[in-house]
């Protein structure tokens, strides 16, 4: 988006016939500007990224295989050495995070999005929505003290007391949970923009076949508005992977190689918070290792896109 | 000769066994505004009938309560009956979904599914849960259909890469796999080339065997060539402001187009062959 605008601002900047006077050509090198300096910071900060994560690896006391295959994370540890910088139980409780807030989220915001595209009035869906995007405004910090004092007491009362199984006070669950609840409405709202772009020729050739509404809605809507439902996910996904205050908050700093969703964990984003507020003196070790763990992250979520891109090409059903 | 308010028609009438569809004193609305006034229809079994007229008198509308198409749009209402195998299917014990099980509809743009030919014959037999062998069904529909012979070879390929003749004729093969009793058809060519439109019109001349036959079209000649009846519409010339869409003339086809009762309907039809 911003590309396409710089190029064609710069196009017109150098193009007389269309710029006419001063002021669009103002415009046109504000926007110019505009474009330039966003890819700008964009380049500035992977470069950082990298440069400090790459410091970090040329450090005698890691190497990049124990860093990727390691499963232990003990950056405080008072003995610095290679094996206490395994980042997986880090990945671990990302990726635990992003798949029961997705198995929460992704099932949950479709069939909102089918209700709202395909069962609800237009006056009833001109409440719904715009209530559900406020959802989205909840600043995330509000999830994480939600998930502190409302989820895990109801996961402690039902769980522990009731069926003996250990809860812990910071767990991944809960934050989870709510987790899946915040990125509810960007999987509904983008996947209801999707289902609603299906030309109604198609839910009417459906019909005259004798269709019912949900079939109409499940067997033709979704599978034509299908690559804009999996940008919904992708997106959505994406959220959980990156989402920091919530699970900071609610899911514990103990980084723990676990597949017990009742566990403290710690994700990448929460080592990062961590760190960051300890004030780890800059090149030092542990303030070069957050650097490590956020490129880490934005490979998963690069690799993630590019995934999501070829899904989506293979599953593109176009209608005209 | 028939004289309904004020309004001057004319309609032939059939015996019961004859017809299948019994359009009763319909009134259509869309937003309680009042569209098609007053509309008698009886139309015959095993027929092709046209119904032609201006644009905006209401013949979608009327095509389109035939197999309660129009339940979907909101703002709809109908008065009057509509009778079906001895029942009024907007009568409310009576489900939509299996009247459009045996009411199959065509559209003026074809509108086939972003799935591969065979999926798309295969879907009215899917959601019918269709006990029989699928191959057989979608083969037989779509040679029916005057299709099979072009995309035998492709059937795994997707709808879209047919051209908009073929797209229509898949069209009219996935209405008539699920068997039904009729099969309306709301200007099924208009957005077609004329030798594309050839093959519709013989097509339904073949369908006419089996299957029942509503055609809206507005060309005339079409209607001409095609149809063994033609119902004229046309806007209420007493209010015309009010654009209330009415039935003039119903009669054998040969009859309307070659000496048509009312002045109305002559008007029309001359004013359209020049
Ligand atoms: N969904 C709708 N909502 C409101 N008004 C409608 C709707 N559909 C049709 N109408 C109105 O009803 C009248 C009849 O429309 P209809 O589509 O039945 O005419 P038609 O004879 O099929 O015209 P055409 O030959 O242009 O297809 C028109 O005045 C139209 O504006
Ligand atoms: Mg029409």
């Amino acid at each position: 988006m911003l590309k396409n605008l710089s190029k064609s601002s710069f196009i017109s900047f150098y193009n007389p016939q269309r710029v006419r006077n001063l002021r669009e050509r103002i415009i046109a090198i504000t926007l110019f500007g505009c474009g330039v300096f966003s890819i700008l910071v964009t380049i500035g900060i992977i470069i950082s990224l990298f440069s400090e994560a790459i410091g970090f690896f040329l450090r005698p006391e890691v190497n990049l295989i124990t860093f990727l295959t390691g499963t232990n994370w003990r950056p405080l540890a008072s003995q610095v050495s290679p094996e206490n910088f395994g980042v997986r139980p880090l990945i671990r409780g990302t990726l635990m995070i992003a798949v029961i807030s997705g198995s929460i989220a992704l099932p949950l915001g479709l069939g909102s999005a089918i209700y709202l595209s395909e069962y609800a009035s237009d006056r009833l869906r001109s409440i719904l929505k715009p209530s559900l995007e406020l959802l989205a405004g909840i600043p995330t910090v509000v999830y994480g003290y939600f998930a502190l004092s409302f989820v895990t007491p109801i996961l402690k009362v039902v769980l522990e007391d009731q069926l003996g199984i250990r809860v812990s006070f910071f767990n991944a669950f809960s934050a989870a949970v709510v987790v899946g609840i915040m990125i509810i409405p960007i999987v509904a709202s983008i996947s209801e923009d999707a289902m609603r772009a299906v030309p109604r020729s198609l839910r009417e050739g459906a019909y005259a076949l004798g269709a019912t509404k949900f079939e109409v809605s499940t067997k033709v809507v979704v599978p034509a508005a299908l690559s804009g439902i999996i940008s919904a996910f992708i997106i959505g996904i994406s959220r959980a992977i990156g989402e920091t205050m919530a699970v900071t908050i609610a899911a514990g700093a103990t980084p723990r190689m676990t597949l017990n969703p009742l566990d403290g964990i710690q994700t990448m984003t929460a080592f990062i918070v961590q760190v960051s507020f300890g004030d780890a003196p800059s090149g030092s070790i542990n303030g070069q290792s957050i650097f490590a763990v956020g490129a880490t992250l934005f490979m998963m979520t690069f690799v993630m896109n590019i995934i999501s891109a070829s899904i989506l090409k293979r599953f593109r059903e176009v209608y005209e | 000769m028939n004289l309904t308010s004020n309004i001057q028609s004319y309609s032939i009438n059939f015996h019961d066994d004859a017809t299948i569809i019994n359009a009763n004193q319909l009134n259509i609305y869309y937003s309680g505004k009042l569209t098609v006034e007053n509309f008698n229809l009886q139309v015959p079994k095993n027929k092709i009938t046209a119904l032609i007229g201006p644009s905006g008198c209401g013949k979608s509308s009327v095509i389109r309560s035939f197999n309660r198409m129009n339940d979907i749009i909101p703002g709809f209402s109908l008065e009057g009956k509509i009778i079906y195998k001895g029942k009024n299917i907007y009568s409310s014990r009576e489900d939509p979904v299996r009247i459009r099980r045996q009411i199959g509809m065509v559209f003026q743009k074809p509108n086939p599914f972003p799935k591969s030919i065979y999926e798309n014959v295969a879907f009215g037999a899917r959601v019918n849960k269709y006990q029989g062998n699928l191959d057989e069904l979608v083969e037989s529909s779509l040679i029916q259909a005057a299709l099979w012979d072009e995309v035998k070879d492709k059937l795994k390929e997707s709808a879209y890469a047919l051209s908009g003749g073929q797209q229509q004729r898949l069209c009219i093969a996935r209405a008539i796999a699920v068997s039904p009793d009729i099969l309306l058809m709301d200007e099924p060519a208009s957005a077609l080339d004329p030798v594309a439109t050839l093959k519709i019109e013989e097509l339904m001349w073949e369908l006419k065997d089996k299957y029942t036959i509503v055609v809206v079209t507005h060309n005339m000649q079409q209607a001409s060539r095609v149809s063994d009846y033609t119902a004229f519409m046309s806007l209420d010339r007493e209010k015309i402001e009010d654009r209330i869409g009415v039935l003039v003339e119903f009669d054998e086809t040969t009859k309307l187009f070659t000496n048509p009762k009312l002045k109305e309907t002559e008007d029309y039809i001359t004013g359209r062959f020049g």
